[in-house]
């Protein structure tokens, strides 16, 4: 065991430190400032805040100088996050949710590639209504973002639907035990009544007033898919299943993807595996996780806050050492698992006890009406009639889960009726793409996302059939920042936007998302990215070894160098 | 035309020529007679006009009141209706020529009316003290009783210029020689300023005014039904209280320049008649400037600076924001003032109506004597034809062989006339009463001069030095199949680019000012561009600085993110404190309708403590439902705030209008 004091980094706390301390445990001026009429937005500390309780202040980018020139204010409107933990939600859930988007939001959702929904769109006046009717559905917006735990993943699974189970209530457990203890959502959003007279009382045990230096992620993968890409979690979980049965969890610590671009102190890291910890322990071994990056963790530079930061900077050794002291018993020795790959399997598959499942095809997430394809409206339509569930996967696909097989027949035919499928008419790179919202909701974007790839596949769906690639599934990710919420650093082919029309381009990250990505190319275009993917696609079509995924390949032909750890992420 | 762009901005419905929709009519049934009240427009030809309205009666020529024997008399009057202008011009000509009593030159109508007056105030000498009473709304009745003072005082008289706000009844006993000039608004009603002496004369305390020599200048327009009616009340009421009238009442149409000054002369003849002094001939009618080279008979040509729509993309309306350059104008003005525009027609309406009469459009048409223009130059800029009126159409039927507009104009057909009139426009018309026979300069001789379009000032010249914005709501309807625009609206929406000139004036309008004292504290109603005038308060109260008075805005619209005009301004001056406090009401944002005035009862206690304390209330916007629910609304505040009886809370309210803390600029 290693001896060592442990010390957070020195430095003045951010100025977000200081909002969350001085909130109140999340309280701000919310109340206040939801109901100024003058404006549909809010002040940037309230926002800080806002995030943990599930939503963003946010403006459609689009309209933002124009509106200037119109003497109107940014175009302000609420994302809303809205948790499900292993991204399973009720039929009636799932109705409640397509209502509300219709009613107070953009008329569509996007499941996003932790599992969770997104509205955007929703003016501040309908905010509380919103979370009211979601809270009423039994569902939740608190810490969806924000400097918390976030919503717990898991693998949706559902060939294995014994073991899913067991690793979903595990999931819920872990989401809910972490959840904050302010009553600041509760009193804000659903109208209860400020206790008063009760300071003695911790607000929050565990997160304490400044709650975490930033978001903590947590995430449970069954082998053989990592869906959920494990190692980007900041603490990771495998499943290890003995003789069919759930006997605990491979723990894998510090991963992450963002960072800043030009800046190399900041990369992302794939998290590492230092044991095993049994099921029954493992809520207690995450609480403790937490606590040391809210001790540890770096308050001063939020940049460099995340847990990664933290491990990469103690040393791994020291952190395990410092959570088995703080757990009093010893992690034990991981054991041996296998991963094949970190997509989704489409279509039905039937599980145990004569349930099917389908997984649905659902480019980028985005459940919307399109012109000539009413998926939103065919989902509704099947919500009313399922009896099963619905499970979110992480790579922003639906599974249509635990359906009878006396039902199976109706599912098909709505499916039928309104087109929605397990996308076989598209190339296997497109239904394994994955792309971020970015332009024109989100603040941090500096490039298009979630509205160009499926244009710039079109165009490498070209180059893939003239190759003979059509089959071949390739990850391919973009993301419009460099905050990788498309989990852009584990893909095998990733865009990362620089500015409008502009991108990084990374190759070289193994298809079940045990290995970062190299950057390959900066700063290039459209036609740049076409011609660079003729020639490598051609030579992987051409060059490759029997089985071999695209990412190995261009690491064994020094197309790029294998990114071995986060650190070499940017040699 | 989505329904929404009907209840389009009040502020644009100013431009009541562009006659509104028959579904606006039946949602609002005076949208066009409130429209009236910014619009003075210019008919050159309002001797000829007299003859053919409704007082035709009074002025037609008789043995009496004209050197014409009985058969002569008949004879004139008979043929005199008939003749179009180009006819009369021709007539003139030839009578001048024939070397005629030149008096038969100007008019006949002002020949017989000097003829009356003569023998009116024969016997009579008047004292030289004369009190000039005016009710305005826009400022013209003002501008024009100033002009009369100043006139009456360069020859000798005492003059007494008062609103008639500020007029003390009881006084009018002592008054012997009475000028009252006059607007009228909404559906014949007196402007705000004029309510209680109107009242006050027409009720059983108006005292016999058997000493009172009068006169009335009538300010209105010919295309409303009561047309100059406030003026013909005051008129009927002073001669029923036994005055004697020192010469017969003008009715001025939208172009009142010329009949005023007409008018004017012919008061001071009449009054130096009576003095016992021989008429000395008139040097000059014309206007005299003011501050600037530049007023309404003279507008600016204005460049634009900047024209944006303000309402964000999926309003369901549109308000430009003009910013126009007075570089080199001298033109000044004062928060609350508002901005003339003489617009141009739509090219397009223009070239349909040429197309249509099959006329050419390069042929020289002449405007007034010494004025020839191309035809189509014509029509575009110095004719109305987005309207039509009474006058228009009985002098149309002389052009046109159509046997349903000889009938639709015969009396006792007013009631479908006016079905007819509404909505439609000059390319209605043409195309509806065919075949037509007449030139087009007779045809266009029997058109009014199209009428400058005024908007209430969005800046304060303090803060913009040589510019002034606007807030302009778009108009547009689709009225008997066909989409309609308004012309000053649209031609802001859809033509004018900065660059661009606009011929303008400014027309001051002493109603509607901030307070005196910068620390008396303001509450503004300005719904929709009623927010105009506020904006420029708020640019004037920022940019003179502190001690300020606390401000209140209630601003209202559709929704709230396309349509909070000037939204990021106000939070500016929220911000820096400019503005104290701000209420917004968004009609369509919420199941239930909610207006400016809901937000007001809401905050009912604290709107009459300010009230108390002195503030000053104004509101801007549409008439006959904003202003009138805004106007019961306080009503109801200083009733239940105040402890108050309605009637007292009446007569709480008309305080606050005499002394000037509580103004409104509708329309």
């Amino acid at each position: 065991m290693v001896k060592q004091m442990l010390t957070a980094p020195v430095g003045a706390p951010s100025d977000v430190e200081r909002i969350k301390e001085e909130s109140n445990y999340l309280r701000g001026t919310l109340v206040e400032v939801m109901q100024d009429p003058i404006s549909a937005g809010i002040p940037e500390d309230d926002n800080r805040l806002m995030k943990h309780h599930g939503s963003y202040l946010q403006d459609d980018r689009d309209l933002r100088n124009e509106r200037q020139k119109q003497k109107l204010e940014p175009a302000y409107q609420f994302m809303l996050r809205v948790r499900a933990p292993g991204g399973v939600v009720t039929p009636e859930q799932w109705l409640v949710l397509d209502e509300l988007a219709e009613k107070n939001a953009n008329g569509t959702i996007k499941l996003t590639t932790r599992q969770s929904f997104q509205m955007h769109g929703i003016l501040k006046w309908n905010m509380k209504e919103t979370i009211q009717e979601i809270h009423q559905s039994i569902l939740t917006t608190l810490a969806a973002c924000g400097d918390v735990n976030r919503n717990v993943m898991c693998n949706p699974n559902p060939d294995q639907s014994e073991i899913h189970a067991e690793v979903y209530e595990w999931a819920k457990c872990l989401s809910d035990y972490l959840l904050p203890r302010s009553r600041a959502y509760h009193e804000i959003w659903l109208g209860e009544e400020k206790v008063a007279g009760t300071p003695e009382i911790e607000e929050e045990p565990m997160y304490g007033a400044r709650y975490l230096p930033r978001k903590f992620k947590i995430g449970i993968a069954v082998p053989p898919s990592n869906d959920i890409d494990v190692f980007s979690q900041d603490l990771g979980l495998i499943a290890i299943v003995e003789e069919g049965k759930l006997c605990g969890f491979n723990v894998a610590i510090g991963g992450g993807m963002g960072m800043t671009h030009g800046d190399m102190a900041t990369y992302p890291q794939v998290a590492k595996i230092i044991g095993f910890c049994p099921s029954d322990k493992v809520v207690e071994l995450a609480e403790q996780t937490i606590t040391i990056q809210r001790d540890y963790g770096n308050r001063s530079v939020r940049k460099n806050a995340r847990f990664k930061y933290t491990v990469d900077r103690l040393g791994l050794e020291a952190v395990k050492a410092e959570l088995e002291k703080r757990l009093g018993w010893s992690l034990e020795e991981a054991k041996p698992y296998q991963f094949n790959h970190n997509g989704d399997r489409y279509g039905w598959i039937k599980g145990m006890q004569g349930k099917w499942h389908y997984t649905l095809f659902i480019e980028n997430g985005r459940v919307a009406d399109f012109a000539n394809y009413k998926l939103k409206t065919g989902l509704y339509e099947l919500a009313k009639i399922h009896s099963g569930d619905f499970r979110l996967t992480a790579n922003q696909n639906l599974i249509i889960a635990n359906v009878p097989s006396q039902e199976k027949k109706k599912i098909n035919e709505l499916m039928e009726k309104y087109g929605l499928s397990d996308g076989k008419q598209h190339s296997a790179l497109r239904r394994s793409s994955m792309a971020c919202v970015a332009l024109p909701t989100c603040g941090l974007a500096m490039a298009e996302s979630e509205r160009y790839l499926p244009e710039l596949i079109d165009k490498i769906e070209g180059i893939v059939d003239e190759n003979g690639l059509r089959d071949e599934e390739i990850t391919i990710r973009m993301t419009g920042c460099p905050n990788g919420c498309a989990r852009p650093g584990l893909a095998e082919i990733a865009f990362i936007g620089k500015a409008v029309g502009k991108y990084n381009m990374y190759l070289g990250a193994a298809r079940n998302g045990s290995r970062l990505n190299k950057m390959y190319r900066e700063n290039i275009g459209e036609p740049e990215i076409l011609s660079e993917l003729q020639v490598l696609l051609s030579r992987y079509a051409k060059e490759r070894r029997q089985g071999e995924h695209f990412g190995d390949f261009v690491i064994r032909t020094e197309i790029v160098k294998a990114t071995t750890d986060g650190t070499n992420f940017h040699e | 035309m989505p329904v929404g762009r009907k209840k389009a901005c009040l502020r644009a419905l100013r431009e009541f020529h562009s006659a509104p929709s028959p579904r606006k009519k039946r949602d609002h049934g005076h949208y066009d007679l409130q429209l009236s009240k910014k619009i003075c427009g210019t008919p050159p030809i309002i001797h000829t006009n007299l003859l053919f309205q409704n007082e035709v009666v009074i002025l037609q020529l008789q043995v009496l009141n004209s050197p014409f024997n009985q058969e002569q008399a008949e004879l004139l009057n008979r043929i005199l209706p008939t003749l179009t202008e180009s006819q009369k011009f021709w007539l003139s000509g030839f009578l001048a020529a024939s070397q005629m009593n030149s008096a038969m030159e100007t008019s006949v109508a002002q020949t017989t009316q000097q003829k009356t007056n003569q023998q009116h105030t024969k016997e009579q000498t008047l004292p030289k003290e004369i009190t000039i009473l005016y009710g305005s709304q826009t400022g013209n009745a003002q501008g024009l009783a100033k002009k009369a003072a100043k006139r009456l005082e360069e020859s000798g008289f005492q003059v007494t210029l008062t609103p008639m706000s500020d007029f003390k009844p009881n006084k009018l006993k002592k008054v012997q020689n009475l000028l009252i000039i006059v607007s009228t608004h909404g559906e014949g009603d007196p402007p705000d300023s004029a309510i209680i002496f109107h009242e006050f004369l027409h009720s059983k305390r108006a005292p016999n005014l058997e000493d009172l020599h009068f006169s009335v200048l009538a300010l209105g327009d010919s295309s409303y039904e009561f047309f100059c009616q406030t003026g013909k009340e005051f008129d009927q009421r002073l001669e029923e209280l036994y005055g004697t009238r020192l010469y017969p009442r003008f009715d001025c149409d939208v172009d009142y320049d010329e009949p005023a000054a007409e008018w004017l002369e012919g008061v001071l003849g009449s009054l130096r008649n009576a003095q016992g002094e021989s008429p000395t001939p008139s040097k000059s009618t014309a206007p005299r400037g003011v501050e600037s080279a530049y007023d309404r008979s003279n507008p600016f040509q204005a460049e634009v600076l900047e024209n944006i729509n303000l309402n964000g993309r999926g309003s369901n309306k549109e308000t430009r924001h003009l910013e126009i350059s007075l570089e080199g104008s001298g033109l000044t003005f004062e928060p609350g003032d508002s901005l003339g525009i003489y617009p141009e027609n739509d090219p397009v309406l223009v070239d349909l109506l040429i197309e249509e009469m099959k006329w050419n459009p390069e042929e020289l048409v002449t405007i007034k004597a010494g004025d020839v223009r191309p035809l189509r130059t014509a029509l575009l800029s110095h004719y109305e034809i987005t309207i039509l009126t009474k006058p228009l159409l009985v002098k149309a039927a002389q052009l046109s062989a159509s046997k349903e507009l000889k009938e639709l104009t015969t009396p006792g057909n007013e009631q479908p006339l006016k079905a007819y009139l509404e909505g439609r426009d000059l390319l209605d018309l043409v195309r509806d009463f065919t075949p037509w026979i007449c030139s087009a300069q007779e045809f266009i001789s029997i058109l009014r001069k199209i009428p400058a379009r005024l908007y209430s000032i969005a800046s304060s010249l303090a803060a913009n030095p040589d510019e002034v914005h606007l807030t302009i709501g778009a108009v547009r309807y689709d009225a008997h199949g066909r989409e309609r625009n308004g012309v000053c609206s649209i031609l802001a929406a859809e033509r004018l680019k900065p660059g661009d000139t606009l011929p303008i004036y400014i027309q001051h309008n002493e109603n509607f000012k901030l307070p005196q004292n910068p620390d008396t504290p303001i509450i503004m109603v300005g719904p929709g561009t009623g927010a105009a005038p506020f904006r420029s308060f708020m640019q004037e109260r920022e940019e003179t600085g502190s001690p300020q008075g606390k401000s209140w805005l209630f601003f209202g619209n559709q929704h709230f993110v396309t349509d909070f005009l000037y939204q990021t301004e106000w939070q500016k001056w929220l911000k820096n404190s400019t503005l104290t406090k701000m209420d917004v009401a968004f009609s369509r944002d919420t199941d239930q309708k909610v207006y400016v005035q809901h937000r007001m009862l809401e905050n009912s206690k604290e709107l009459f403590e300010w009230i108390q304390d002195g503030a000053a209330v104004y509101i801007c916007g549409d008439e006959k439902h904003m202003a009138h629910d805004v106007h019961q609304t306080l009503l109801t505040i200083i009733e239940k705030e105040g402890g108050m009886s309605r009637e007292k809370a009446e007569e709480y309210l008309a305080e606050m209008q005499q002394t000037r803390r509580y103004q409104r600029d509708v329309y």
